[in-house]
């Protein structure tokens, strides 16, 4: 049998966050083809509920303790460290999500072990070989842990959670391990800023990204949405760029949303962003790209200026709708 | 204050990226490099403290194509002081590349006073071994926080705004010296006419400094990179303006949405 294989199960405000399951359906496959126990720990206070999310793991280990709740990269990993000797890990599985990043790459240099980032793949033929996407999607590249040890961070949206999910109750054990005082402190959650508009409840989404050019730009957007009855959000570099409310935001940091229609204008579908729209109904892309990576996941596509098709676009419907 | 800036060049992906015959690397020929979208948040992140506590900023770059551009661009911009990193650095990864880091700024002594601040991207598009920001911070011996987008200093103390996902934030707190991992700035990245960046190229210098490259430049083998299979590809709608409008306004309806 095989060295351990542990997922550091990722939770926010009393919730198991999804990719905790990713990785625990990523780590139950790996687990099988290695003949090694799959492990899962939990740092934080209120615990118990959260493990018993945990039953794809073959033992789910707590570490209660409130100052974990959030806790710095280097406090989070001096942990791992300590349970990654005590119960013979060589595998640790970290989610590539904005609450654990930092503390895969802090716990490679303390255990000195490797680290990848962006895994969206990992296949076993004697060694590990990651797969990893990188420039927003536009490539891919294999990375071989020969000896099958290393911290993989896991790429959100790669790994299907069902896969992770149990209604078996797993065995829990309650680790009493010195927890290091942090400089790092967590002091209060800032609730999402209430937009004039809530777009995770429209039907319709007109999306604006780089493509669009200049803050001018997005008024065009806003009449296509009015006439399709739906309200205009963005990817992160329009929000940067101060031309729409960080509560438009679609992405990884932002909102993730689930509309009728996601039409996009001006965006390329790195990953980040089509983490949060992902889960749209039918999706219409105009890009002047055509190898972006947004139309291999749209249903529909347009290789051109959306500057000059929105008002054509904007007309017709209006015309549509009034003839209608 | 004392805020070092560290810069970094990744491929410009609006061009089309291509893969080496014979390696795992990008194709260098038809490359055009900017600075990551993240850095130019953490200069502007910089410039916002100076103009606030006083103090100065120092740019840091590793050598790479198109690198000069950009440190006389944040020269112009407001930075005080830009040095390149002198080497072949292409198939440097993160881990390396905070041990060069942190010997330059452990050289530089004053990047550890008590008023220091080093800010970089939070994550480049290219950061295979993840964040440079964790690896730098445990090679200098003090506190890191990633994924920040806002940062108020109160003397040797300052209270950082971290994103974690669904517009959903939190406030921590940490002491100086430090390094923070920039999501993104308190404000867009300021703009600056090409003529104050020829003015800066003609008045201003970039330091050039030596480091020592590590003796492994990665710590795992990257056996190849490649482009991805075109998933279940979208049905492309071809024509004028006008055209493509008509076919969409038909797929609406299909759909029953207008």
């Amino acid at each position: 049998m095989s060295d351990a294989i542990l997922v550091l199960a990722e939770h926010l405000r009393g919730e198991i966050s999804e990719i905790t399951y990713a990785m625990l359906g990523a780590g139950r496959n790996l687990a099988k083809a290695l003949n090694a126990p799959l492990y899962a720990v939990l740092l934080g206070s209120d615990l118990a509920p959260l493990a018993a999310r945990l039953g794809a793991a073959d033992k789910v280990f707590l570490v209660e303790n409130p100052q974990l709740n959030l806790a710095s990269a280097g406090t989070a990993a001096a942990l791992l460290k300590e349970l990654m000797a005590q119960q013979q890990v060589g595998l640790v599985l970290v989610g590539g999500t904005n609450v654990s990043m930092g503390i895969g790459s802090v716990l490679s240099v303390r255990t000195g072990l490797p680290f990848v980032n962006f895994c969206k793949k990992i296949s076993w033929d004697g060694a590990l070989t990651c797969t990893s996407q990188l420039f927003g999607g536009k490539i891919l590249a294999d990375v071989k842990l020969t000896d099958g040890r290393g911290v993989i961070s896991i790429y959100p949206g790669s790994f299907p959670a069902e896969a992770g999910k149990s209604e078996a109750a797993p065995t829990t054990v309650k680790l009493e391990l010195p927890v290091a005082a942090s400089t790092v402190l967590f002091k209060r959650y800032i609730e999402p800023e209430a937009g004039d508009i809530d777009i995770t409840k429209q039907n319709v989404l007109v999306a604006v990204g780089r493509g669009i050019q200049s803050q001018a730009n997005v008024a065009l957007a806003e009449e296509l949405a009015q006439a399709l009855g739906g309200a205009v959000c963005a990817s992160r570099p329009v929000i940067d760029q101060g031309w729409l409310p960080l509560s438009r935001q679609v992405g990884k940091s932002g909102m993730t949303v689930k509309p009728r229609l996601y039409l996009a204008l001006g965006i390329s579908g790195a990953p980040e962003h089509w983490e949060g729209m992902q889960g749209s109904q039918l999706i219409i892309a105009v890009n002047t790209d055509p190898k972006a990576p947004i139309f291999d996941g749209a249903h529909y596509g347009v290789c051109g200026d959306a500057l000059e098709l929105v008002p054509a676009l904007a007309e017709k419907i209006k015309a549509k709708k009034g003839a209608a | 204050m004392n805020l070092f800036v560290l810069l970094k060049m990744v491929p410009d992906t609006v061009e089309e990226l291509n893969v080496a015959p014979d390696s795992p690397a990008l194709d260098a020929e038809f490359l055009r490099f900017k600075l990551s979208d993240p850095g130019e948040q953490a200069l502007e992140q910089a410039l916002l403290l100076k103009e606030k506590h006083g103090g100065t900023v120092t740019v840091v770059a590793l050598d790479a194509p198109e690198v000069d551009e950009v440190l006389f661009t944040a020269l112009a911009k407001g930075a005080t002081r830009a040095v390149k990193i002198g080497g072949d650095w292409n198939r440097l990864q993160s881990f390396a590349a905070g041990q060069i880091l942190a010997a330059f700024l452990k050289a530089a002594g004053s990047a550890l006073s008590a008023d220091a601040l080093v800010l970089l991207r939070s994550q480049a598009i290219d950061d295979l071994e993840g964040e440079i920001g964790p690896y730098l911070a445990e090679e200098l011996g003090v506190p890191y926080a990633g994924v920040v987008t806002g940062v108020t200093v109160t003397g040797n103390s300052m209270s950082i705004i971290k994103e974690f996902a669904g517009g959903l934030r939190g406030e921590f707190t940490l002491p100086l010296p430090a390094v923070l991992g920039i999501q993104s700035a308190e404000k867009p990245p300021r703009y600056v006419p090409i003529a104050k960046v020829r003015a800066a190229l003609k008045s201003a210098k970039i330091e050039t400094v030596d480091v020592a490259p590590p003796a492994r430049l990665a710590r795992f083998a990257l056996e190849r990179m490649y482009k991805p299979e075109a998933g279940g590809r979208a049905q492309m709608l071809e024509g004028s303006p006008e055209a493509v409008a008509d076919k969409l306004v038909e797929v609406l309806v299909q759909q029953g949405l207008i």
